[in-house]
């Protein structure tokens, strides 16, 4: 992971709790693709992902929703963009997120795992947005919720109060 | 945003714990459901799925959960936190043994025909292991003097595709230089794999020097009390499989996982969750639960031993020294060592416990200081709270070639003690009756 990124469990928590809807640039039909993965760990856990693909079919649903052929055409309020694009094409996505703000209620731009772009980050946190670059909101879920550490993983997190659950799983029952 | 909102759900970034908070609480919060303070011991075998889309997502590797004890286990996967923790890695893969955790270690960066090396100053069960049983899965190890780097280069320019060391190495004595070494295989694009049982995380944590992956055998100090038989593999989670190219079971389409590429979709995880779901799938080597509770309980005093068994080996070597008996001390913390200076980098907080010396005599000699201590436990095992001792050349290294033990450290005069946590001056009067009949 990026050590040159750093963003506290209170952000990245803040964000995961307080956010219901995401749309996800870049989503894939492909079942076993990194970005259909994600959307279907997201939605299990109570978000409403809406995928983002100009070169999905008209129409075409993934995982039971239906695609967006741009972040122009998903329907508001949207309070957060997972770009899932290389790192220079999601200046280009992040510059739509800007735009489209006010009209679709963005309040996030969160690039994955791997995607990094600073002058997006500058121009988007300039617009009052929130960035979150190179994590992935699968992975950081799981890390700050505890299922990560189920596969071994060191999740950093220590505590000796009994765990609350994510106030997405209580939404979700 | 509202306070809710802003407050972590629990918790700090991981650099705000110490050492020795991580030993006693990575891993192991209160159970959420029973609200335990201590790990509970998970005995299952399998476990419940929500539903039918539940089940299909655990086994497409979509979502974290447990499947089958034999591929994860929650007593085993806070175990498996706590060493990553530890270590510094991001994840670590529990095993039923140390050597089933070298096995997991090289079983998705070695293909049949390919290479590795490693250091001729090992455990004679890994040199074993490395040059009897891998030839058999065609995995090929070639050995090294790993203080000859020209020798290094030349094997790694050869095409070997990990380095293999222990960082204090097992008889004793030997500290291996982790930084030069792993400026070595990151030229090479090759992977440096780090045994750090002898000096557990508190005295060395390799991946501070470079280190790509540490083994571990919890059987040892990580446990503690001479009770399981456990190991671990911990991923620093730094390689770039994508980038390199050159381990293909991380990189490539997984045909069991219908073309899951690890490496893609996992990220700096896809060590650790190839060596769950293919690893410990199709090798079958997991640690057991009771196991895995017996070493949390271990770690949570690891600091604490690893300081008592020090100061106890420090004293023992000292007095050796002096013993008219003894031809030799090889011990890292003694003055006279020639890996003193490595010591000090690499094992600031002591040079472990675990050393050897020479009787005068040779082989008849050491066989005899053996047999006639009355407290030191004769038995092939270290990193006990009792202090043990063995002749590694008529057991843990019988197997090897005269030049393999001797490159060891494991020839005929030499006595392998591990010392314990006992009254220094007992375990001195024990081995001062024992030399005196030998």
């Amino acid at each position: 992971m990026d050590s040159t990124l750093r963003y506290s469990d209170a952000l990245i928590a803040g964000i995961l709790r307080r956010v219901r809807t995401i749309a996800m640039v870049g989503a894939s039909p492909n079942w076993k693709r990194p970005s259909n993965f994600a959307m279907k760990y997201l939605q299990q856990k109570g978000y409403r992902v809406i995928p983002v693909n100009p070169r999905a079919a008209a129409g075409a649903s993934i995982l039971g929703e239906r695609a967006c052929a741009s972040l122009a055409e998903v329907p508001a309020p949207v309070e957060m963009v997972d770009v899932f694009r290389g790192s220079e094409a999601a200046l280009e996505t992040t510059r739509e997120a800007i735009r489209l703000r006010l009209e679709k209620g963005f309040e996030v731009v969160w690039m994955q795992l791997g995607v990094r772009n600073d002058e997006a980050a500058a121009e988007a946190e300039a617009a009052g947005l929130t960035v979150i670059m190179n994590r992935c909101p699968k992975i950081e879920y799981g890390r700050l919720w505890g299922e990560l550490g189920w596969g071994g993983f060191d999740r950093g997190v220590i505590s000796s109060r009994w765990p609350r659950p994510a106030k997405r799983d209580e939404r979700s029952g | 945003m509202t306070e809710e909102e802003t407050q972590a759900p629990e918790g700090n970034p991981p650099a705000d714990w110490g050492f020795e908070t991580r030993m006693i609480h990575a891993g192991a919060g209160p159970d959420p459901v029973s609200g335990s303070r201590q790990t509970p011991i998970h005995q299952t075998s399998a476990y419940a799925f929500h539903d039918a889309d539940h089940a299909a997502s655990l086994f497409n590797l979509q979502t974290f959960g447990f499947i089958y004890s034999r591929l994860g286990n929650p007593t085993v996967a806070a175990l498996e936190q706590r060493i990553a923790s530890l270590e510094g890695g991001c994840g670590a893969t529990c095993a039923a043994s140390g050597h089933a955790a070298q096995v997991l270690a090289f079983f998705p960066l070695i293909e049949a025909g390919e290479r590795f090396a490693a250091s001729n100053k090992l455990y004679g069960g890994s040199v074993t292991q490395f040059s009897r049983t891998f030839p058999k899965f065609d995995w090929h190890c070639d050995f090294v003097d790993t203080e000859d780097l020209s020798a290094v280069e030349a094997v790694l320019a050869q095409g070997a595709k990990a380095l293999f060391v222990e960082s204090l190495a097992n008889p004793g004595g030997v500290v291996t230089d982790l930084e030069t070494l792993a400026g070595l295989t990151r030229a090479a694009g090759a992977l440096l794999i780090v045994d750090n049982t002898l000096a557990t995380p508190w005295l060395c944590r390799p991946f501070e020097w470079g280190a790509d992956l540490i083994v571990h055998s919890a059987t040892k100090f990580l446990s503690g009390n001479g009770t399981v038989i456990g190991g671990a593999v911990v991923d620093s989670g730094r390689f770039d499989w994508s980038a390199s190219g050159r381990f293909p079971g991380l990189s490539e389409p997984e045909p069991a996982y219908h073309g899951l590429k690890f490496s893609e979709t996992f990220g700096d995880l896809a060590f650790t969750v190839h060596s769950h779901a293919v690893g410990l799938r199709d090798l079958g080597a997991s640690m057991a639960p009771m196991n895995a509770f017996l070493t949390l309980l271990g770690t949570e005093t690891l600091s604490l031993r690893m300081e008592r068994h020090c100061r106890n080996s420090l004293a023992v070597a000292e007095w050796l020294t002096e013993h008219p008996k003894v031809e030799w001390v090889s011990h890292a913390g003694l003055p006279t060592s020639p890996y003193r200076e490595l010591a000090k980098k690499y094992l600031p907080n002591g040079a472990g416990a675990v050393f050897t010396f020479g009787v005068r005599g040779g082989y008849e000699a050491g066989v005899a200081v053996v047999e006639k201590c009355e407290l030191f436990s004769h038995l092939a095992n270290i990193g006990d709270a009792r202090s043990l001792i063995i002749h590694p050349a008529s057991t843990t290294h019988r197997q090897l070639t005269d030049e393999q033990r001797a490159a060891a450290g494991a020839g005929p005069d030499v006595v392998r003690l591990s010392i314990g946590l006992e009254t220094v001056d007992d375990l001195i009067r024990d081995l001062d009756n024992a030399l005196a009949g030998a």
